[in-house]
């Protein structure tokens, strides 16, 4: 299986679609103002739209769009995307621990942004391919 | 103000029943970037044994999030939703979701604890079609920020 890790662009604009689609209208998602009220450094990605992001990387690395059989992560630390054209980027890496006998195997995932991990305990079953 | 460990193992009533689109799954799988043809074109789905246009892994949460406000806005158990921050996430499938389901969920609070001054409640979504079969089971883990 091939594991190329995988870099994933962040701007404002994605944080605003994803909260559309996804029905998640946080605040702390668009707003700087409310984001730097209850302490952040400014608007954060949706923890759910960096989830779904590793879970392109995922799909990826299995082969197919239905491969997912488990996947967790722990949101361990804030995407904070600047209000500009670069947005921020987080890079998606994952080594395999185990590949089970029936046909199933378990990855660990890391994510990280500006070199911080943004994930913790991110782990994801998958069958594996052939 | 800490969390009430009673609640622990109480389960809600089903949630009113959610009709999957497929122009909602095509709108979530394009504000993730996510091209793979499955997700928008239900003959590619039907290639890998799908009846429909499949969602990728993460779109349950449009559903359960939603269902596990029912829980969050339970005044018995009185939390504070501005102070409620994600903490964990994960999802077992059985099968992905796929446009045309009729999805129903079932809450339980898996677990309460109350630790240096935040707490944790984590809520256990069944999500089955209306008829009774599983698709995928969530698992969210949240955590309700203590004063100051």
């Amino acid at each position: 299986m091939d594991l190329a890790p995988q870099t994933f662009r962040i701007t404002r604009a994605d944080l605003i679609r994803y909260a559309g689609a996804s029905g998640d209208f946080n605040p702390i998602h668009w707003s700087d103002r409310i984001a730097t009220k209850v302490g952040l450094p400014g608007v954060i990605a949706h923890g759910m739209f960096t989830m779904a992001l590793v879970g392109r990387a995922v799909t990826g690395w299995a082969g197919s769009p239905d491969a997912v059989v488990e996947y967790g992560v722990r949101f361990a630390r804030p995407v904070v995307v600047p209000d500009d054209d670069q947005g921020t980027e987080i890079e998606v890496s994952a080594t395999v621990r185990e590949v089970t006998e029936d046909g199933l195997t378990r990855l660990d995932l890391t994510a990280t942004c500006q070199g911080e991990k943004v994930l913790a305990q991110a782990r994801a079953l998958i069958r594996t391919p052939r | 103000m800490s969390l009430d460990p009673s609640f622990v193992g109480r389960t809600y009533p089903p949630t009113a029943s959610y009709q999957v689109g497929r122009e909602k799954i095509r709108e979530f799988a394009t504000a993730i970037g996510a091209t793979d043809a499955a997700y928008h074109d239900p003959d590619a789905a039907r290639a890998l044994g799908h009846p429909d246009v499949l969602a990728p892994p993460t779109f349950p949460i449009t559903i359960t999030m939603a269902a596990s406000r029912q829980i969050i806005d339970d005044p018995e158990l009185g939390l504070d939703f501005s102070r409620v921050v994600h903490g964990d996430q994960r999802f077992r499938y059985h099968r992905p979701v796929v446009a045309g389901d009729e999805l129903v969920c079932v809450n339980t609070v898996e677990d309460v604890t109350n630790r240096g001054g935040h707490g944790f409640l984590t809520i256990r979504t069944e999500v089955t079609t209306t008829a009774g079969d599983p698709v995928v089971t969530a698992w969210s883990k949240l955590v309700v920020r203590g004063e100051g």
